[in-house]
């Protein structure tokens, strides 16, 4: 394997420091000092008719500048998911509109001189709702009574089996070979049932956008987006301007995880500045985060697993059920990750069904949110793969080690299912999921630990273990690119549409750029994601960044490497393979020139003109990163109060560009997705109102609750990705739920089928074993 | 109502409302490296040091910091710098919403306890929320902070 100087080394990141000192960055310390500020007034019904709404005493209240309702915005449906075009979401949503769907929805939105005016004045709105019965069971959404899109508007924009008269907001099935006569001839059949809950991404920094007009007259959008050529589009399409008079900056990013993926408040700023040529600001209190954004999708998935004696798996059928809340932002491609970014684990089978629907309620919408669907098929998985080698008399290891995809194997599921189109078909040319488990296995000292051990009076400890995988990027479809521009000196200015969002993408592709250019990271500087400055990338989503945008910084290096060569072949008057470039200086035989000297001669004297490229890149295949973990608990026998003990990742994500920052997106996501095993429980009232909508109620893990967490990469190749890599920003999130389900079994012998695992529901089901 | 704080070694003279809040003063008055997360004492972004004792700036009147010493990580640039260099060596660097509240919360125990123990640094730090890390990082770089900053 090549040796690197750059990547895969530790390198510092970019913009740490910085930060830590406290810049003015993110997306509100942007905001005109002058500015408008907006705020929501959101529906007190689940779900409501507006007969009308009065704003005229508010609109006198001295002190505020515009107010917005249904009557006076565009009536374009649209979807706030994000995505590239066109969208695999329902056009099912308005900028306002006369329904409100959820306790949160938007009704108006107020814009005065400052924060307290705006409140005041909303008080001064009167509304007169229908209110309309709400359905809050997603399991009798289907053919409701109650029909939650009425409206004749909406749309899909190509089939993803819309329904919306039967609230089904998408449906999806696939079969491969006969499940029901392979599991029919099967020696062992285990049939389980999960319920996953609505995860809140609580990312520190609230969503907040801002707009202005600039000296053009251009609307210019500052959002903590993660997509913003994305917004640019929607922005422009949804509200009737054309591309080139719209800009989109997003600036620092305090945590996405893929809720900032939608549009949060865009296009009330942009439509307020527009409308009173003044700048104005929106920030999303916590409370509308958590109430107000959207949620991970909520399912229940049924899976059946059948297996011979042999300890071959020979079939699995996953049938899914997923609530969309009032919204179908994401409904059919986290639903489809579901079955394709985890049945293929177990790739050996001979049939394999996958299906379902997506339904409306009147729940906080679902949406993007980091695991995207592989989370809720993997607890579902991996806890009925523990179920299925106990029914066996198995170990739960060897079941997994017999079964699971190796290097050089496929599955048929990867060219039948994509983000809500067909997929691709793919061989695994880098997977180390055996060495992985293996390592992990040794590492948690498993065979010692395993099932339990009593530890004391009334304390045990048990183990549980996973496996993972996820994609990097969407095949065709997602696009990155990257403009290298030579400055006097013999430094790169790089810009990319990579959109970091804390993910450490600004350091990664800096790492990429001055590995190929045989530099170092201080001659690299960096600038992404502004619609008119930089090049366009599909954005950060999808754990496309390191595989996608990588990609392009790398082919950009590579052009520019070439060109660099070109150029000095020409100073020094030789032909270009002729010249050796180490960095710093071309070499020809006797002759040389440094890149210095060069580069300053071209802008200032000497052939003057500017030295710059622009490449590209979208993939052909989506190469998985894989995981193991295992992890380790410790339960009291009385109360079943836990903590987490140890948690041994071992991850192939291919070469990690930047071996910290990677660990950092590993651990971060175990411990985010512990939060969703473990803590974080959503709650409403019987009238549909979200009360888990503040950190008091709902609980994310602090530091108290982290045991030791051993992360560790296996030595792996991926030879599609920019220097051997793959993505790595979501799987770390993945494993939680089925490691603690399979630990609190091998404590206690008891299966929790919901989420959070609480001690109450421990509690519950030992009470129902004895 | 004019209130006077010393700011970060400045006296200010301030003109706020009786019901506002120092993290709004703060951040309109243009010190924007304090953050707001929640706005209910329970997510630890919003940090600043009053009278050298760490406080959220969500939950304090401003008024009430009249005559006192308020100090934001625009007071301890030097160590928020080598701060930053231990969280990029542990892989503790992310969005850094949270970070700068970190840097003055560790400037605060290492005056209130120069030695502490790694439970001693989780105890104190169990209020700052990070999304994003996972913790463990960041306490690996912060014990490596407090250490080397002693030798
Ligand atoms: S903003 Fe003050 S504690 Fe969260
Ligand atoms: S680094 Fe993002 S919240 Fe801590």
């Amino acid at each position: 394997m090549r040796k690197f100087k750059v990547v895969n080394n530790i390198t510092p990141s970019v913009d740490g420091k910085g930060i830590m000192m406290g810049r003015a960055v993110f997306t509100d310390d942007l905001a005109a000092q002058n500015s408008l500020v907006l705020k929501v007034l959101r529906s007190p019904h689940a779900f409501a008719h507006i007969r009308d709404i009065d704003t005229s005493e508010a609109e006198k209240y001295p002190g505020v500048a515009c107010i917005l309702t249904y009557k006076n915005v565009p009536h374009v449906p649209f979807t706030r998911a994000g995505q590239g075009y066109p969208e695999p979401s329902p056009h099912d949503k308005f900028v306002l509109d006369e329904y409100v769907r959820y306790v949160g929805d938007e009704v108006a939105v107020v814009a005065a001189e400052d924060e307290e005016t705006a409140l005041e004045a909303m008080k001064l709105i009167k509304v007169d709702y229908e209110v309309l019965e709400p359905v809050l069971d997603f399991e009798k959404a289907m053919d409701n009574e109650s029909v939650i899109h009425p409206e004749d508007k909406i749309h899909e924009m190509f089939p993803i089996g819309f329904e919306p008269k039967r609230n089904i907001a998408t449906a999806y099935e696939m079969e491969v070979g006969n499940v029901e006569e392979e599991l029919a001839k099967c020696d062992y059949v285990v049939d389980e049932t999960f319920y996953t809950q609505a995860q809140a991404h609580a990312m520190m920094e609230p969503h907040a956008s801002n707009a202005r007009l600039d000296e053009h007259n251009r609307l210019v959008v500052y959002s903590t987006t993660q997509t913003p050529f994305h917004m640019r589009r929607i922005i422009c399409k949804t509200l009737g301007l054309p591309v080139d008079k719209v800009r989109v900056i997003k600036p620092r990013v305090g945590g996405g995880f893929g809720g900032k993926q939608a549009f949060h408040g865009e296009m009330f700023v942009s439509l307020v500045t527009l409308r009173t040529n003044r700048p104005s600001k929106l920030v999303y209190t916590r409370e509308e985060v958590f109430g107000s954004s959207y949620t991970r999708h909520p399912m229940r998935i049924a899976l059946r697993i059948g297996a011979n004696k042999d300890g071959k798996i020979q079939a699995i059928d996953c049938r899914a059920l997923s609530d969309t809340g009032a919204y179908g932002e994401h409904a059919l491609t986290v639903f489809m990750i579901v079955g394709s970014k985890v049945l293929p684990l177990y790739n050996k089978v001979k049939a394999v069904r996958f299906g379902g629907k997506v339904v409306y309620t009147n729940h906080v919408p679902a949406g993007a949110y980091r695991g995207y669907g592989a989370i809720q098929g993997n607890y579902a998985l991996e806890s009925t793969i523990d179920m299925l080698a106990k029914k066996m008399g198995m170990d739960p290891i060897e079941l997994r080690e017999i079964n699971s995809m190796k290097e050089k194997e496929t599955s048929p599921i990867f060219e039948i299912m994509g983000e809500g189109t067909e997929g691709t078909a793919m061989i695994m040319e880098s997977c180390k999921l055996p060495y992985c488990i293996k390592r992990g296995r040794e590492l948690m000292n498993w065979d010692e630990k395993y099932p339990v051990k009593q530890v004391g009076p009334h304390k045990v400890r048990s183990v549980g273990c996973a496996i993972a995988m996820q994609g990097s990027g969407i095949p065709f479809l997602d696009m990155g690119s990257c403009t290298i521009k030579l400055n006097d000196g013999g430094s790169y200015m790089v810009t990319v549409g990579a959109t970091d969002i804390g993910q450490g993408s600004d350091t990664i592709i800096s790492q990429i750029v001055a590995e190929e250019l045989g530099t170092t990271m201080d001659k690299i500087i960096i600038y992404s994601s502004d619609t008119d400055l930089t090049p366009y990338d599909c954005g950060a989503y999808a754990s496309s960044t390191t595989y996608v945008s990588g990609n392009a910084a790398y082919n950009a290096a590579v052009k520019m490497r070439e060109r660099l060569i070109k150029e000095a072949a020409q100073e020094l008057k030789v032909k270009p393979d002729l010249v050796e470039f180490d960095g710093k200086t071309f070499t020809s035989g006797d002759k040389s020139v440094t890149l210095e000297d060069l580069s300053t001669g071209r802008l200032y004297n000497n052939d003057t003109h500017q030295i710059a490229v622009t490449e590209s890149f979208h993939g052909h295949v989506s190469p998985p990163p894989f995981m193991a973990a295992f992890g380790e608990f410790e339960f009291d026998t009385e109360t079943y109060e836990y903590k987490m003990v140890k948690y041994v990742t071992i991850t192939d994500c291919g070469t990690t560009i930047n071996p910290m920052l990677a660990r950092g997106q590993v651990e971060g996501g175990v411990i985010q997705g512990y939060g969703m095993a473990s803590s974080e429980e959503v709650l409403y009232t019987p009238n549909g109102k979200l009360v888990s909508d503040n950190f008091d109620m709902y609980h994310i893990p602090t530091v108290k609750e982290v045991g030791e967490l051993v992360t560790e990469f296996a030595d792996s190749y991926e030879p599609t990705g920019p220097f051997g890599a793959k993505s790595v920003g979501e799987i770390g999130i993945d494993t939680p739920p089925a490691v603690l389900c399979n630990a609190v079994y091998n404590a206690f012998g008891v299966r929790i089928h919901s989420l959070p695992i609480t001690p109450q529901k421990i509690f519950e089901a030992m009470k129902e074993k004895k | 109502m004019l209130v006077k704080f010393n700011l970060n070694g400045l006296e200010k003279e301030v003109n706020v409302k009786a019901n506002e809040y120092l993290l709004d003063t703060l951040r309109s008055i243009g010190v924007k490296s304090v953050k707001k997360g929640c706005n209910a004492s329970s997510c630890g972004v919003c940090t600043v040091l009053l009278d050298d004792k760490p406080v959220l700036s969500c939950s304090i009147l401003t008024v009430r910091v009249a005559g006192h010493k308020v100090e934001t990580v625009e007071s301890i640039q030097e160590e928020a710098a080598k701060l930053s260099e231990c969280f990029s060596k542990e892989g503790a660097d992310q969005c850094g919403y949270c970070n700068a509240a970190f840097a003055l919360m560790v400037h605060a125990l290492r005056k209130e306890n120069p030695n502490p123990s790694a439970e001693e640094i989780k105890e104190y730090l169990k209020g700052n929320l990070c999304r994003c890390t996972g913790y463990q990082s960041q306490q690996k770089a912060i014990r490596a902070y407090l250490g080397g900053e002693e030798k």
